[in-house]
């Protein structure tokens, strides 16, 4: 890999691991030492836009949060770009679940996204112009600038993922970790906030994004981890994103859930 | 008004004004952390934090013996801080939620401590009483000296403590709003959200203690969540959230002490307890906010409602009129006959047909009424509102021109004229509706 070369090589183990984004090894975590999720393995590539399927209670936005340390491991080890997640947890940004945000709370979109800059700023001081000045770039990057100081319970499904990918955009990471960006969007927002994974991953940043819409899995994401409990596989989109595959995965519910995923899409097209 | 006269002949600057400074010193601290509690959805922790400091001051009693100032805040401001740790600790893992767990913890300590103080209370001066209610009115008796100054201790503890929080939110203001809003981001981004949780908690713990010889055990979290309550309903910014707490406490604590000795004077009563007051103030300040609030305030919903359907009647009133016109030129329609018509109810009827009257676009003799030319305009862009969204919702959504009209007939309400120019510049100035019926223009021009 050539960007190995660009490492100081005085860190043999962290060299080898330096230009993986994120790599997970073995991890367990278990809620009431019932497992959510068993022995799971995998690495990503960089600069790629990788998608995590599977079926609800797969495990999906736990193993984010244990990437993240938000909850604790059973066991297992993860390295971001070769260090552990806390020595480099400022290469790391993250798109939380939109059912986790308190959307009441008195914040407006700008405020949101400036969130993005406190680590930058530091403890203590205040937010400054500049500060404000970049968050609206970020805002406007993603097409909303003109909602910036909207109470954010008032902008539509779209327009709060939007204000949610601009505040991950302004921490300026190397890796994004999204959960459900696409979840209750409209057609616009999803074509949009695809062209600036686009754009990310043209500038060398790598995404990874728990997803929900198994058709257009082959459009946006280049490799895919399918999870189920366990990685049944992952790899190219190409080479592992296979019917048997998604039969592994889902089991018995897939059809269900083709079913229903096909009545909420006509539903919305009468609308 | 006598009354009143009377019970305020009472009034002591010096008694009722320290008695007021303390009041309010003791709501704005409170206040200040009480809106991070209301937005961290703990409002029940602060409960449990200030239930469960009894243990605590009590079990300084019996330690030191005394009822001096320190080990009573340590011990206290110790039982908090447990009861913060033992909830989290019950809650995570015990498979109880936190409510449940905060029941647990703080009333078993709050058992716990009036056992020890009823104990204590038989060697030691205290009154239970007072730990619970507090005596804000004795705050003037016991005063301390600071710089040639007498002043009541209550009153000097309580400004220490209002400073500390008051640092303690401006200088930390935008980490409590990280991790009040979302503590994933604030760990993963290196503020350490437990860290910044626990802080508040310690302060919260400090700031019940210092305030239970005011208000006491038990209203103080009245103070803690009340006011910030009321603010969260008038705002929807986090720094107006504050302000506006800290002002309502304020005007909470004055009205508390003054209503607290006229109120009663005017049902015949002696004074009643100051502390009890501030909180009834501040729980009719906080139903004022949920009335009138501009976002959820319910009648301002109940308003804004009105005016809607008293809008919508309007135009279709003029609307049949129209129709009415079109077919019989000489029949002019009293409010009963278009009431028959509308479905409408009595007097909102009247009071539109007044309103329309007074804006010239009807005009009335005899209670028989006539559109104006003002209002056969006005019609004519309803019509030509309604027959471009027909057409509109045809040509760009897609719809069968039989399920239409009941659509365009909501839509015709909403639109204005910059949305018809729009409309019209989408729908490529067509001069016909899907109905064939043609659409008129915005303006006659002759």
């Amino acid at each position: 890999m050539n960007t190995s070369n660009s490492v100081s090589p005085d860190r043999q183990n962290d060299t080898s691991n330096a230009a993986i984004p994120l790599s997970v090894y073995d991890l367990t975590v278990a809620y009431h030492r019932k497992p959510v999720i068993w022995d799971v393995s995998f690495d990503i590539p960089p600069g790629k836009l990788i998608g995590i399927i599977g079926p609800n209670g797969a495990g999906k936005s736990t193993l984010l949060k244990a990437v993240m340390d938000l909850i604790p491991k059973a066991s297992g080890r993860v390295q971001i770009f070769g260090k552990s997640y806390q020595k480099n947890r400022h290469r790391v940004g993250y798109v939380p679940q939109r059912e986790s945000v308190d959307w009441d709370f008195p914040v407006d979109a700008l405020d949101v996204v400036t969130m993005g800059l406190y680590k930058e700023i530091g403890w203590c001081l205040p937010v400054r112009k500049k500060h404000k000045v970049r968050a609206m770039e970020a805002l406007e990057r993603v097409g909303i600038a003109d909602y910036a100081r909207r109470q954010i319970s008032q902008l539509s499904g779209g327009q709060q993922q939007r204000t949610f990918l601009a505040r991950a955009l302004v921490q300026n990471a190397d890796l994004y970790l999204m959960d459900e960006p696409f979840a209750a969007v409209d057609a616009a927002t999803e074509k949009a906030i695809v062209q600036i994974l686009q754009e990310m991953k043209e500038s060398g940043k790598t995404a990874l994004v728990i997803h929900h819409d198994l058709q257009t899995v082959p459009e946006y994401f280049d490799y895919v981890i399918l999870l189920n409990m366990r990685v049944i596989d992952h790899g190219l989109t190409a080479d592992v994103f296979t019917p048997e595959n998604l039969q592994k995965t889902y089991g018995g519910r897939l059809t269900l859930l083709e079913e229903a995923t096909e009545t909420m899409r006509r539903r919305e097209q009468s609308l | 008004m006598n009354v009143i006269r009377e019970a305020l002949s009472q009034w002591n600057w010096y008694l009722d004004g320290w008695i007021i400074v303390a009041g309010i010193l003791c709501s704005v601290a409170t206040a200040l952390l009480g809106n991070f509690l209301v937005l961290r959805k703990m409002s029940m922790l602060g409960d449990a934090i200030t239930h469960a400091i009894l243990p605590g001051l009590a079990a300084a009693f019996f330690i030191s013996d005394s009822r001096s100032s320190l080990p009573m805040f340590v011990g206290a401001v110790i039982a908090g801080i447990l009861t913060a740790l033992f909830t989290e600790w019950i809650r995570s893992f015990g498979k109880v939620d936190e409510g449940a767990a905060m029941g647990v913890v703080f009333t078993s300590l709050f058992a716990l401590g009036l056992v020890m103080i009823v104990q204590a209370a038989d060697h030691v001066d205290l009154d239970p009483g007072c730990v619970l209610y507090g005596a804000i009115e004795l705050t003037p008796l016991d005063t301390v000296l600071i710089a040639g100054w007498e002043i009541p201790r209550v009153v000097a503890v309580l400004s220490i403590v209002l400073l500390i929080n008051l640092l303690f939110v401006i200088c930390f203001f935008k980490e409590l709003k990280l991790s009040s809003f979302d503590p994933a981001l604030a760990t993963t981004t290196g503020f350490n959200a437990t860290l910044i949780h626990y802080t508040l908690m310690t302060l919260v713990a400090i700031t019940a203690v210092a305030s239970f010889e005011t208000v006491g055990n038990i209203l103080v979290v009245a103070m803690f969540v009340v006011p910030p309550a009321a603010a969260y309903m008038l705002t929807d910014r986090l720094g107006r959230m504050i302000v506006i707490s800290v002002i309502l406490a304020v005007i909470a604590a004055i009205t508390g002490h003054i209503s607290a000795i006229t109120v009663p004077h005017w049902f015949g009563y002696g004074s009643t307890s100051t502390a009890g007051m501030m909180a009834v103030a501040a729980g009719l300040l906080f139903v004022l906010a949920a009335l009138s609030g501009p976002r959820h305030g319910i009648l301002v919903i109940f308003v804004r409602r009105q005016f809607l359907a008293w809008k919508i009647l309007a135009e279709d009133i003029i609307a049949l009129m129209y129709r009415i016109e079109e077919r019989d030129p000489d029949l002019k329609p009293d409010a009963g006959y278009l009431r028959e018509i509308l479905f409408s109810r009595a007097w909102p009827t009247r009071l539109t047909l007044y309103y329309l009257t007074h804006q010239n676009q009807i005009a009335g003799s005899d209670g028989q009424f006539e559109l104006t030319e003002a209002g056969r305009d006005r019609e004519r862009q309803l019509v030509r509102s309604h027959r471009l969204w027909e057409h509109y919702l045809v040509e760009h959504a897609g719809m069968s021109t039989e399920t239409i009209h009941r659509q365009a007939e909501r839509l015709e309400h909403f639109t204005d004229r910059q949305l018809r120019e729009k409309l019209n510049e989408d729908t490529n100035e067509t001069d016909q509706d899907p109905h064939g019926s043609p659409i008129p223009p915005e303006e006659l021009t002759n």
